[in-house]
């Protein structure tokens, strides 16, 4: 099971004055059970990417396989790659439209061809999955809070039971709080169901917590491809297209610049904190 | 998908036709399109066409986005061409069980559809060629004169504008529901027309969820900026006509005059005895 990217282009407005070129040559190899964080700032090409990922985008130029099939082939089924593909939008919960939260998560199981009892079990699973409270079932979707209304649009996604599941910043505009919830429960979410997950966002402090595998996107270009440390350690340059690594990376560098034998690969504050207390040789030697 | 809406749309380019002022256009397209009926020959139909050839060559907007705009209303032009051609009492040049096809009604079927064609081409010359911006004040400045009858013109102009502001945004939230619905397994193509009727819930209900929510921001934003009508509202860059604006003028007159001559004094000496 893997997505295949062979040197995508997309070309947006390209037949007016100013062409967009939002995607440039990428290829890229998604495995299966991987955890990746897809990080660029505004208008680097990642939600387009995204929209190639399940076929809602046809590149101008280049192919995409789903298990080794050209999705863009004449007779290639796309409705079942959605369902294998589960993409959750930028503001999800802007999609929400049924009278209450339940039909609506039913939604896309019942799009698939499924019986009413089927779509029902599932719906009732992946509400259950994004720790939906039970007693809010049956509320109109529109009188939950923002984040509440969050979780009912992924369970949405999750309801068709996607091998790949792909969140398209699925944190913007909540609090700090809300966002954390909503993170852990994807990390939960996955460990549960072994389901890929792509994590897009603008913010590497989000993503370095959770994914095993960081991708950079700058221009419409993969600009770093690799686990976390890899790509944290060129922090310079991340920071000249306008992000930043981890605070903790800082730290750890400017600790090793002042003379500190600490190695300057953490990212993490956990590991950080083991990394320090290594270097003064109490490793262990103190409690938290 | 939804893109390919070109009404109303400004195209974004550097050229005379740019930079004329709305005023300008405004009238320039009301004058090309009473020319439009007042000539009712070929030859005057031939100098309309030259016109609107030339003018679409300086404006720098590339031919295929007029043809855009036309797809709105080939029906339309359907409907008026079949309905002149069959319903047309004349001397009869084909005849089809109780329809008969005149040679007046050909005339009139053809004159027709070359003046909804330019009349729409000639229209999108100036809303592709305006920000929308532009053409409310246009619009504003113009209507003026209708204040003495208590015409609130000046909000008129601005729920036009906002309407127009709106267009392209809804377009773009339209295509983003549907590809986030399409995403959830909605099929928005396939079926009947009941199906399909109700294949537009999903999109239909989210949409105008959105549309209120942004009209409510909107209000709060201009509530919020102190925006209270028109009365003693001044303008950052009021609308001011150069030289150019004067040319354009004298160029539409003269194409009028142009228009008139050709197209109905012309002939008629001719076919005076």
């Amino acid at each position: 099971m893997s997505i295949i990217l062979n040197h995508v282009n997309y070309v947006y407005d390209g037949d007016t004055e100013i062409p967009v070129k939002a995607l440039d040559d990428v290829s890229l190899q998604i495995g299966d059970g991987e955890f990746i964080g897809l990080i660029g700032h505004t208008g680097s090409g990642k939600s387009t990417l995204v929209q190639h990922l399940n076929g809602l985008m046809k590149p101008t130029d280049g192919g995409v396989y789903y298990n080794g099939a050209d999705i863009h082939d004449g007779d290639y089924d796309l409705k079942t790659l959605r369902s294998k593909v589960g993409l959750v939008f930028q503001y999800p919960e802007h999609q929400l439209f049924e009278v209450d939260v339940f039909s609506d998560v039913c939604f896309g199981p019942k799009n698939l061809g499924l019986s009413r009892k089927e779509a029902e079990l599932r719906a009732f699973e992946a509400l259950r999955l994004v720790g939906f409270p039970e007693e809010l079932f049956y509320q109109s979707p529109f009188e939950l809070s923002g984040g509440q209304k969050r979780r009912a649009a992924i369970a949405g996604v999750l309801a068709m039971k996607p091998e790949v599941l792909i969140l398209d910043e699925p944190t913007a505009g909540l609090d700090p709080k809300g966002r954390d919830e909503i993170l852990d429960q994807v990390k939960r979410l996955r460990e549960e169901t072994k389901m890929t997950v792509v994590l897009v966002s603008h913010s590497m402090e989000d993503v370095a917590k959770y994914v095993n595998r960081i991708i950079v996107m700058n221009r419409g270009k993969v600009m770093f491809d690799g686990v976390p440390k890899a790509v944290f350690a060129h922090y310079k340059e991340l920071e000249e297209v306008g992000l930043a690594a981890p605070q903790v990376t800082y730290i750890m560098h400017a600790l090793r610049e002042k003379g500190f034998p600490v190695k300057a690969q953490a990212t993490t504050i956990a590991e950080a904190k083991e990394e320090i207390l290594r270097a003064f040789g109490l490793a262990g030697g103190i409690a938290d | 998908m939804l893109r390919d809406i070109t009404l109303g749309q400004y195209y974004q380019s550097d050229s005379v036709i740019h930079r004329l002022d709305p005023r300008v256009k405004l009238s320039g397209t009301i004058i090309f399109i009473i020319s439009l009926f007042v000539v009712n020959n070929f030859i005057g139909y031939a100098i309309a066409g030259l016109f609107l050839a030339w003018v679409i060559k300086v404006s720098k907007v590339p031919f295929r986005f007029m043809v855009k705009g036309m797809k709105s209303i080939v029906m339309l032009l359907v409907i008026t061409v079949v309905f002149n051609l069959f319903l047309t009492p004349g001397e009869a040049v084909v005849t089809v069980w109780k329809l008969k096809i005149t040679k007046e009604g050909i005339e009139i079927a053809v004159k027709m559809a070359i003046r909804l064609v330019f009349l729409i081409i000639g229209s999108s010359v100036m809303t592709l060629t305006t920000t929308p911006n532009n053409l409310t004040d246009g619009l504003e400045s113009l209507m003026k004169p209708f204040k003495i009858f208590h015409v609130p013109v000046h909000e008129v102009a601005m729920m036009m504008a906002i309407a127009l502001r709106f267009i392209p945004i809804l377009l773009e939230e339209t295509d983003k529901i549907m590809k986030a619905q399409i995403a959830r397994g909605a099929d928005f193509e396939s079926g009947n027309l009941v199906k399909k009727a109700k294949s537009l819930v999903p999109l239909l209900v989210p949409l105008f969820i959105s549309a209120f929510r942004r009209a409510n921001d909107l209000a709060m934003a201009m509530e919020a900026r102190c925006y209270r009508g028109g009365e003693h509202r001044t303008k950052m860059k009021p609308l001011q006509y150069k030289k150019r604006d004067g040319l354009a003028y004298l160029t539409v007159f003269l194409y009028l005059a142009v228009c008139i001559l050709g197209g109905r004094i012309l002939p008629g000496l001719f076919m005076a005895p």
